[in-house]
């Protein structure tokens, strides 16, 4: 059961990540093969585990400023800011449909 | 080689300046992506004017010791062998960076890694295969028949396995005393067991992960690599405990421990779980297994057959899960804030995806695309929480046999000795790691912690080690049976050719070779 061009092209929409070739999809395809197997497992009754640390209580701090000002710091690695800002391309313009991106997955 | 320090037999910026030059030598390793010359330097002289007025800071003042480059270090390169964080100079130091520099530690540089630390060969980052030292000792070369057909041919090196193969390297080259990698899958355990080195991977929750930049925020650890058990022991006791900072780092109060010189092992009750014996694992390791418990049997201590009968699910259910956990972690990247920046400008999500398809390779991509599709609405329930059920199952399995009695469980590292290069790379990177990982996960999945301790030579002159896995928190029960074993074994050292013989000077006396 082969992932469909839908999904494939969904999950270059998600990810923001291009399978770029062939071996890109046959390698996600193996990945879903390699996964099945877990459906060999009987998990009846069985809880999922987020955290092996589950028994013990997450430790929040008093929520009091300690550390802070790096502003210059933390823009150094920036390539394109002004003033304090980080500057990105326009937003809410979404990745063009698959019809017209530049992507492997045209004409699956 | 602290007593050395502590007597003025050696000063820090002599044993600092030997090991760069160390460095400058051995540099075909590939070991190091960033030497750190000049601060060292620097640190060191600090650490010297401390000796002088007789008010070091500890046992690791003045050590020099390397970082694997998926930790932030402030005013150094931080890559994680990424084309996506080329050029990245981290604002801060990792919290366990920090504790050692606090420490009188002196940092040498980064060490090389699988791109952002997925992989098992630390043949996949940018700037190329970390190479085991071990190619290049006597002990490898008599054994290995010589190719006709050329005399000046690179020899044909094998890996150090990986993700942290630069740190596993350095250690193994004697380039620093200590070095720090991560542990996701086996990434500490696994390159220190094809080097001949001491590879810890502590009780997730133990140690600080703030500023280790993630894989799997559920798995991941530091690690330790040192050349003894007793060096491990140091440098644990000066990295573990809580920080505000990571709040996955458990309350308790950890108190740093020395280890007994254990004589009597008849206390003790070493679990041999027969799932471990897993289809390829070559029969020298699986008669070296069954030696080690046979060592143990005859000292007197009481040596069981376990069953951890989830542990074949283990490879899979963390193939699900990491990549879910990546496809997370991996978004951050987006050139906005740091790292890479494509120059396409036509819109943000344009931006983002020409960033990362310039950024990542292809191993990072396939992870971040796998893990999306199991995040998937249709997917979710079938696969990502499936494996987290199948996590709980296989944690579960560690604890019944813990009850049980069994204060140490005893299993293979590897499945093999190192392989050459040419050999490891005929398959993809999620294949080997499949494969690869499969007797080191399941210490990841339940966060126990785990320790590779080099035991002998294989028939090729490469180092095997075998793994101890204990119980939570119980790093020193752990590390005290590591260490009888390790005294038992009498690991041999390397016989490193291509080294200039004045630097071996210091590092020739075993005892000089480690720092405790």
């Amino acid at each position: 059961e082969k992932v469909s061009v839908e999904v494939l092209d969904r999950l270059e929409h998600l990810a923001l990540v291009d399978f770029r070739d062939a071996e890109g999809v046959e390698r996600l395809q193996k990945a879903v093969q390699f996964a099945d197997q877990l459906h060999e497992v009987n998990t009846d009754g069985i809880e999922p585990m987020d955290s092996v640390l589950e028994d013990r209580c997450l430790y929040l701090r008093e929520d009091d400023v300690t550390e802070g000002n790096c502003t210059k710091e933390l823009l150094e690695n920036a390539r394109e800011k002004v003033e304090e800002y980080f500057v990105a391309p326009p937003g809410n313009i979404p990745l063009p449909k698959l019809e017209e991106r530049d992507t492997f997955l045209q004409g699956s | 080689v602290s007593e050395a320090l502590k007597e003025g037999r050696v000063t820090p910026t002599e044993l600092c300046q030997r090991c760069l030059s160390l460095i400058k030598s051995t540099r075909f390793l590939n070991a190091y992506i960033t030497v750190a010359e000049e601060t060292a330097l620097k640190q060191a002289e600090a650490s010297e004017e401390r000796y002088k007025r007789g008010q070091p800071l500890g046992v690791l003042d003045g050590i020099p010791i390397a970082v694997k480059d998926n930790f932030n270090t402030a005013g150094i390169e931080t890559t994680c062998a990424s084309n996506m964080l080329r050029g990245y100079v981290s604002p801060y130091n990792a919290t366990v960076v920090q504790k050692l520099l606090d420490q009188g530690a002196v940092l040498l540089g980064k060490t090389n890694l699988d791109e952002f630390a997925m992989g098992s060969g630390s043949t996949d980052g940018v700037f190329g295969p970390v190479r085991n030292p071990w190619s290049y000792s006597r002990q490898y070369k008599e054994k290995s028949v010589p190719e006709s057909h050329s005399e000046d041919k690179e020899p044909d090196w094998v890996i150090t396995g990986g993700s942290s193969g630069g740190s596993a390297a350095a250690v193994s080259s004697f380039t620093c005393f200590a070095a720090l990698g991560s542990d996701t899958g086996g990434s500490t355990r696994n390159p220190a067991a094809h080097c001949g080195v001491v590879g810890l991977k502590p009780t997730y929750g133990l140690i600080s992960r703030h500023g280790l930049i993630p894989l799997v925020n559920s798995m991941d650890v530091p690690g330790i690599l040192t050349r003894c058990v007793d060096d491990a022991a140091v440098v644990l006791g000066s990295l573990a405990g809580h920080d505000p900072k990571d709040s996955t780092t458990i309350q308790d109060n950890f108190k740093p421990f020395e280890l007994p010189n254990l004589t009597d092992v008849s206390k003790l009750s070493i679990g041999i779980p027969k799932e471990y014996h897993a289809p390829g694992l070559s029969s020298e390791i699986l008669s070296l297994w069954s030696k080690a418990a046979d060592l143990f049997q005859n000292a007197g201590a009481k040596v069981v057959e376990v069953s951890l009968p989830h542990t074949r699910y283990s490879i899979v259910c963390y193939h699900v899960l990491c990549t879910a956990e990546v496809a997370s972690n991996m978004a951050r990247f987006d050139g906005l804030e740091y790292g890479h920046r494509s120059d396409m400008n036509e819109s943000t999500e344009s931006m983002y995806a020409a960033t990362r398809r310039e950024g990542f390779n292809d191993v990072v991509r396939g992870r971040i695309l796998s893990g999306n599709y199991f995040l998937l609405k249709q997917n979710y329930e079938k696969y990502f929480i499936k494996a987290q059920k199948v996590r709980r199952l296989i944690a579960n399995d560690f604890v019944k046999v813990f009850r049980s009695g069994i204060d140490v469980l005893l299993t293979p590292t590897t499945l093999s000795d190192a392989a050459p290069y040419l050999e490891f790379i005929k398959e993809d990177n999620r294949t080997r790691s499949a494969q690869d990982d499969i007797l080191t996960q399941a210490a990841n999945m339940a966060g126990l912690p785990a320790i590779n301790v080099p035991t002998a030579l294989s028939e090729r002159g490469l180092p095997v080690g075998l793994q101890f896995i204990g119980r939570s928190f119980q790093e020193q029960q752990l590390l005290t049976v590591a260490k009888w074993f390790e005294k038992q074994v009498q690991f041999p050292l390397i016989q490193l050719e291509e080294v200039k013989i004045h630097d071996r000077g210091v590092f020739q006396h075993q005892k000089s070779a480690s720092f405790s």
